[in-house]
C-alpha cells in the first residue's frame, strides 16, 4: 500500500490493533458516533473504541484487552435492536459481530446449521432454498438483523406463534464469556447434561457474554399453506376474532392484526388488496398438512364470520400470498407519509384480553392527542402501538413519553409483560420494577453476576440500577427507520 | 387449600431442605444430603383458562391430575413423567417428553414459576403470557435444576391442543426414510434395525402419511409406544445393542446405566457460580446435582 494507517497513540486502541489487525479497529470520531446507537430512539450514547473481529479468538482477544484496560465492552450485531441493548455506556470496547457473516456447516439429515454470530437472518433461509428447510424466526428486520442479535434479544416474528422464538430454535451456542473464556453451552440435539445454561443466555441483551458460534434448528417447509385475509368494520370484532380462533383450539402459524390507520397506509405501495374502509384486518396463516390446514382454515373462517368478519379472502397463490405478506412486512415504511416521527413500543398482553386494551391504547393516544397505529402479533398477545407525530411540534414529547408509560401502565394492568421481543435494553429498565419485586430482581441478578460477576459486559442493561448511563437520556430523538 | 406462602413458611429461612414430588426419581441425580428436611409443594390446578391456552397449578399436583383437566378441555401440556409424578417434580427432573418432537421440550412450556429462594422468600421468574422477554429467562435455568437453584411452588404452564388422532407403527426402516416421508412425526425411535414412528394430527392427514409409511416401508400400525430400556444417555453416534435411540433429541433409551459426561471446566465453573449465585449456603436439595444426570 501507498500509504500507512497512522497507529493510535491510545494504548487501549494499540493493543487492540496488534490483537486483531488495525484494520478491524476503529477509533474514529465518525465510527465511534456511528456505533453509538442502534434501531431505538435512544441517543447520548458513547463508544469508545470499535473493534470488528473476524473470529472467536479474536473476540476473546477484545474481551481480554477491554478488561486489562479496565474498560467494559459492549457487543453489537446489526444495530436494529429497539430498546437501545447496544448503545454504549460511558466509552466501552465496541465489539461488533457483523464481519462473522459465515454460514458454517449446513446438516440438511439433521436440520442443523452451524452459523457465525453476524449471518443475516434472512440470508440463512435464502441460503437454505431448496432444501425444503427454513430457519422459524422471522422478526419484521429479517432483511437487516443478524442471528447474534437475534440470541441477544430472544427475538421473535409472526411465525413465533406457532414455532417459537428464537430460544426454541438454538441448540447451542459458543460464548466468550465476560472473562475472556471460551464455553459451548447447550447441545446439537436435545438437552445439556446439567443447567440450562443455553436457555439462560438466550434473550441476555449481551450482558452474559458473546455469542460467535450459533447451532441453529432448521425447520421443515409445510407442504401446505393456507393464508387468509380477514376484514373487520371494528377493531374490537377483530380482536374477538383472535380470542376465539385460539379459544377453537386452533393455533396458527401467524396471526397478525393491522388497524385501519395501518392498512390505509401500506395498501398503496403493497397493493395488497386490504379493504381501505375496514377498521381493521386480520392475517391468519395456517399451515400443516392439507387436511389439517384445510380444516383449520375454514373454522377460521367460520369463527371469524361468527364474531362479525365482512370479508374472508384466501390467497389463491404465492403471488398472493406474498402480496398479503408484503404489506405486512412493510408497514413501518408508509408510516412517514403520516407524520414524520414514530415511536413504537413492545408488550404482551393475555390474548384473550385485546379487544378491551386495544380499546384503551387508543383512547391514551387520543387523551394526549396523539396518532396511534397498530399492528401487531396478536395471536400470541404481542401489541405494537406506534405512536405517530410530529417532534417538531412543541411539547408533543412529552405526552409520547406519557402515552408510552400509560400503555406499559395498561399492559401490566390487565396481566400482561414489558416486552415480548424487542427486550429491556435500556428504554424499559426503568419499568422493570413494575413487573418485579425485589427479590425476583434479586434472583435476575444472581444469574447475570454469576455470567459476569465484575459487570464489565454491557453494563447498564436489562437491570435497573441506580447509575445512569453516560449522557443517555430519557428523553431521545427519532429514529429514522425501525421495523417490529 | 395450602398456597404458596404456606409452602414458603415451611421451607424456612434456614436448615438444609429438600423438595419431594411424586419420589418417582427420588435417587436421580444424587439422594438428597443426611438431615435435610423434606418439604412439599402445594398441590391443585390453580386456574385453567382454556382460551388463553395456559394453566396456573401447584407444583405439588401430581401430572396426571392436570392432564385430566386439561384433556376435559381437549388441551395437552408438554409434560411426562412416571405414574405418581408432579407438575414440579417433572419440571425439576426437566426430562422432556418422549413426543417431543410435536410438543416441544419441557423447558419450552414453563411460562412463569414462582419459587422459594434459599433465603427463604418467594421469587417468581418469567410472566404469565405466552411470549416474553422481560428479563433474563430464569425459567428455562430452572428446569432440570433439581430445585437446587429455587424451589418450584406454584408455576403458570403453556397448553397446546391435543392431536385429533395418535397412531404409532413400527417396521424395519431407518430414521431417514421415515422423515422423507412424513412431515412432522411426533417421535422416531430407532435400535439400529427397526423404527418406531409416531404420527399425530388430524385424522385424514394422520393416515395418509400411515398409508406411506405402510406402503413404502412396510411398517405396521401397534396398539402403543414400545417399552423403553430403563435407562437414559446421550446419544454419541454408536447405538449398543438393545438401545433405542430418540431421533432428534440426543437421548439413547439403554440397558446399561451410563455415567454423565464431564462438563468442560469452563462450564463447570459457570455452572459452580450459578448454583452458589442462587443458594451460597447450600441448602436447597443437598446432595442432589444436575450434573449427575446422564440425560
Amino acid at each position: 500500500m501507498w500509504w500507512t494507517r497512522r497507529r493510535s497513540t491510545d494504548p487501549l486502541t494499540r493493543d487492540l490493533e496488534a490483537a486483531i489487525g488495525a484494520d478491524s479497529v476503529e477509533g474514529g470520531a465518525s465510527a465511534r458516533l456511528l456505533y453509538s446507537r442502534d434501531g431505538s430512539i435512544i441517543r447520548g450514547g458513547k463508544a469508545g473504541v470499535v473493534c470488528l473481529p473476524g473470529s472467536t479468538e479474536q473476540v476473546a482477544a477484545c474481551v481480554r484487552i477491554a478488561r486489562a484496560h479496565g474498560r467494559a465492552f459492549v457487543p453489537r450485531g446489526a444495530g436494529t435492536g429497539l430498546t437501545g441493548g447496544a448503545v454504549p455506556c460511558d466509552d466501552p470496547v465496541v465489539i461488533a459481530t457483523t464481519r462473522m457473516d459465515r454460514i458454517l456447516e449446513v446438516d440438511v439429515d439433521r436440520r442443523i446449521a452451524w452459523v457465525e454470530p453476524g449471518v443475516v437472518n434472512l440470508d440463512l433461509t435464502s441460503h437454505l432454498a431448496g432444501t425444503g428447510l427454513h430457519f422459524a424466526p422471522d422478526p419484521s428486520s429479517q432483511q437487516a438483523c443478524s442471528i447474534g442479535g437475534n440470541v441477544a434479544n430472544n427475538s421473535g416474528g409472526p411465525h413465533c406463534l406457532l414455532y417459537g422464538v428464537t430460544s426454541v430454535h438454538v441448540t447451542a451456542v459458543e460464548v466468550v464469556l465476560p472473562d475472556g473464556e471460551v464455553v459451548v453451552l447447550g447441545e446439537e440435539e436435545g438437552d445439556a447434561v446439567g443447567y440450562d445454561l443455553r436457555g439462560a443466555f438466550v434473550g441476555g441483551e449481551g450482558t452474559l457474554g458473546i455469542a460467535t458460534r450459533i447451532a441453529v434448528r432448521l425447520t421443515p417447509d409445510p407442504p401446505e399453506v393456507r393464508t387468509l385475509l380477514l376484514d373487520f368494520t371494528t377493531i374490537e370484532e377483530a380482536a374477538e376474532t383472535v380470542s376465539a380462533v385460539i379459544a377453537a383450539g386452533i393455533v396458527p402459524a401467524a396471526l397478525e392484526l393491522m388497524d385501519q390507520q395501518v392498512v390505509q397506509a401500506v395498501e398503496p405501495f403493497a397493493d395488497a388488496g386490504y379493504p381501505l374502509d375496514a377498521a381493521a384486518v386480520l392475517i391468519v396463516e395456517l399451515d400443516g398438512l392439507p387436511a389439517g390446514a384445510a380444516r383449520e382454515a375454514e373454522s377460521v373462517a367460520a369463527v371469524a364470520r361468527e364474531c362479525g368478519a365482512r370479508t374472508v379472502r384466501i390467497a389463491e397463490d404465492e403471488e398472493e400470498r406474498a402480496r398479503i405478506w408484503k404489506g405486512r412486512k412493510g408497514a413501518f415504511g408508509a408510516i412517514a407519509n403520516i407524520k414524520p416521527s414514530y415511536y413504537l413500543h413492545d408488550t404482551v398482553i393475555p390474548r384473550t384480553r385485546l379487544a378491551e386494551v386495544v380499546t384503551g391504547v387508543n383512547a391514551i393516544a387520543e387523551r394526549h392527542g396523539l396518532i396511534v397505529m397498530n399492528v401487531f402479533h396478536a395471536g400470541d398477545g404481542n401489541l405494537h402501538p406506534l405512536l405517530v407525530f410530529d417532534h417538531r411540534e412543541p411539547g408533543v414529547m412529552d405526552h409520547v413519553f406519557a402515552a408510552g408509560e400509560e400503555i406499559v401502565r395498561l399492559s401490566l394492568e390487565v396481566g400482561g409483560v414489558l416486552s415480548g421481543e424487542h427486550g429491556i435494553g435500556l428504554e424499559k429498565r426503568r419499568f422493570m420494577p413494575l413487573l418485579f419485586s425485589p427479590e425476583d430482581l434479586a434472583a435476575q441478578r444472581a444469574l447475570r453476576d454469576a455470567f459476569d460477576p465484575d459487570g464489565v459486559a454491557n453494563p447498564h442493561k436489562v437491570l435497573p440500577s441506580g447509575a445512569s448511563c453516560g449522557d443517555v437520556q430519557d428523553l431521545p430523538e427519532i429514529p429514522e427507520g425501525v421495523w417490529v | 387449600m395450602r398456597g404458596i406462602e404456606d409452602f414458603r413458611d415451611e421451607v424456612g429461612p434456614t436448615g438444609p431442605v429438600c423438595v419431594r414430588g411424586g419420589g418417582t426419581r427420588w435417587e436421580l441425580g444424587g439422594t438428597p444430603a443426611h438431615g435435610s428436611r423434606e418439604v412439599r409443594a402445594p398441590a391443585g390446578v390453580v386456574a385453567f383458562d382454556p382460551a388463553e391456552m395456559t394453566v396456573v397449578v401447584g407444583a405439588g399436583t401430581p401430572l396426571g391430575e392436570l392432564v385430566e383437566v386439561l384433556a376435559g378441555h381437549g388441551q395437552e401440556v408438554a409434560l411426562e413423567g412416571p405414574a405418581g409424578a408432579t407438575v414440579g417434580g417433572v419440571l425439576a427432573v426437566g426430562r422432556s417428553s418422549l413426543r417431543r418432537l410435536r410438543v416441544g421440550a419441557v423447558r419450552d412450556a414453563l411460562l412463569q414459576a414462582d419459587c422459594v429462594g434459599a433465603d427463604g422468600s418467594l421469587f417468581k421468574a418469567g410472566g404469565p403470557t405466552v411470549k416474553n422477554v422481560t428479563g433474563y429467562d430464569l425459567c428455562r435455568l430452572l428446569v432440570g435444576s433439581l430445585g437446587t437453584l429455587g424451589l418450584i411452588g406454584q408455576v403458570i404452564l403453556r397448553t397446546w391442543p391435543s392431536p385429533e388422532r395418535t397412531l404409532w407403527m413400527q417396521g424395519s426402516g431407518t430414521p431417514e426414510a421415515v422423515r422423507n416421508l412424513c412431515y412432522r412425526p411426533s417421535s422416531v425411535l430407532w435400535d439400529g434395525r427397526r423404527v418406531s414412528v409416531c404420527l399425530e394430527g388430524y385424522g385424514e392427514d394422520v393416515e395418509a402419511e400411515a398409508a406411506a409409511l405402510g406402503s413404502h416401508l412396510g411398517l405396521e400400525v401397534v396398539a402403543t409406544a414400545p417399552t423403553l430400556p430403563p435407562h437414559r444417555s446421550r446419544w454419541t453416534g454408536r447405538l449398543a445393542e438393545g438401545s433405542l435411540l430418540e431421533v432428534g433429541t440426543g437421548v439413547v433409551h439403554g440397558p446399561v446405566e451410563e455415567p454423565a459426561p464431564e462438563p468442560g471446566p469452563g462450564v463447570a465453573a459457570l455452572a459452580a457460580r450459578i448454583r452458589s449465585g442462587f443458594d451460597p449456603g447450600g441448602r436447597l436439595n443437598p446432595g442432589r446435582d444436575p450434573y449427575r444426570i446422564a440425560a
